[in-house]
């Protein structure tokens, strides 16, 4: 399985989720910058966590008008997996590719700390190797991580099962503890907390790794015969 | 050339955590009366001159300088100084 991985003037998690892929889960993953980044041929999008163009602006509005995110757009419709953490996700809400948005953090603090996340559905692409409820430790590191979507959004998301995280002690105010979403169609996945720093038991915790293999094998199954 | 002045701010019942300390700070200092703060932001564009000036603001502003989510944006289009 082939990952790319876009890297905006500011990422700062590019090689974190480079490593994820290519290291802890042992597949093939290039690090593109965004201004010439071809995302054809890729099995799988990664956008990593940063502050792409320094939050100018909001969070992540800079870095969605760039050609690459037009790119991103045909790669969502076509089903291609497309997975956005912190920043990605930032980049993913405003490119308008998953619904709702960021606000600062209820306690305006920037906060980096482990949390619990609960996993609410495990039927989708990024989430089948967990168990429906199972509580899985994961860092987060966020100062606009404060998730927003109105009421009626909030009951699309859950009428078609798109919260696929949530926290188990909210540390930043989002509605209904959401801490990631998918679109209506499954194949994009934006969470705020941090799947690719907790691949390995060295980094405290591996819970963050049956993510990435839930992509491959989902992967596999579709697309290598016999698998 | 025209100066097109935009104003966003956070739409009514999205919570604005700033807003909240700026209000707690001036409540601090004495200042009783203020009730509730709203942190917006302010933007000041020059413009060439262009019939469809404002159908532009508009679309600029849901693309970009607002986030319709979470954001509304006034704005009022003024001559401005030819440079």
């Amino acid at each position: 399985m082939k990952f790319a991985v876009v890297v905006f003037p500011g990422s700062n998690c590019d090689r974190d989720m480079y490593y994820a892929a290519k290291d802890a889960l042992g597949q093939e993953a290039d690090m593109l910058w965004y201004k010439d980044a071809n995302l054809d041929g890729y099995d799988a999008i990664l956008i990593p966590g940063g502050f792409s163009y320094g939050d100018y602006l909001r969070c992540g509005a800079i870095a969605s008008t760039s050609n690459v995110v037009k790119q991103l757009r045909e790669k969502a419709k076509q089903g291609v997996p497309i997975l956005g953490v912190c920043n990605g996700f930032q980049i993913l809400l405003e490119a308008g590719l998953l619904p709702g948005a960021l606000l600062r953090n209820e306690k305006l603090k920037f906060m980096c700390h482990f949390e619990d996340l609960v996993v609410e559905n495990n039927d989708t692409i990024f989430t089948s190797n967990y168990e429906k409820g199972e509580v899985i430790s994961i860092p987060i590191a966020h100062n606009e991580g404060n998730y927003y979507c109105d009421e009626e959004t909030l009951a699309q998301l859950k009428a078609n099962n798109q919260i696929v995280f949530t926290y188990k002690n909210n540390p930043n105010g989002s509605v209904s503890d959401i801490a990631g979403v998918t679109n209506e169609q499954g194949n994009v996945l934006g969470m705020m907390p941090h799947p690719e720093r907790a691949v390995e038991a060295i980094l405290n915790s591996a819970d963050g790794l049956k993510l990435f293999q839930s992509m491959l094998q989902n992967w596999r199954e579709k697309y290598v015969a016999g698998a | 050339m025209k100066l097109v002045k935009v104003h966003v701010t956070l739409k009514e019942g999205v919570l604005d955590p700033q807003g909240k300390a700026v209000q707690g700070s001036l409540n601090t200092l004495g200042y009783n009366s203020i009730k509730e703060v709203r942190v917006g932001k302010y933007l000041e564009l020059t413009v060439e001159d262009d019939a469809n000036i404002e159908q532009q603001i508009e679309e600029m502003c849901n693309k970009l300088l607002a986030n319709p989510v979470i954001e509304n944006y006034e704005y009022t289009v003024e001559e401005g100084v030819t440079q």
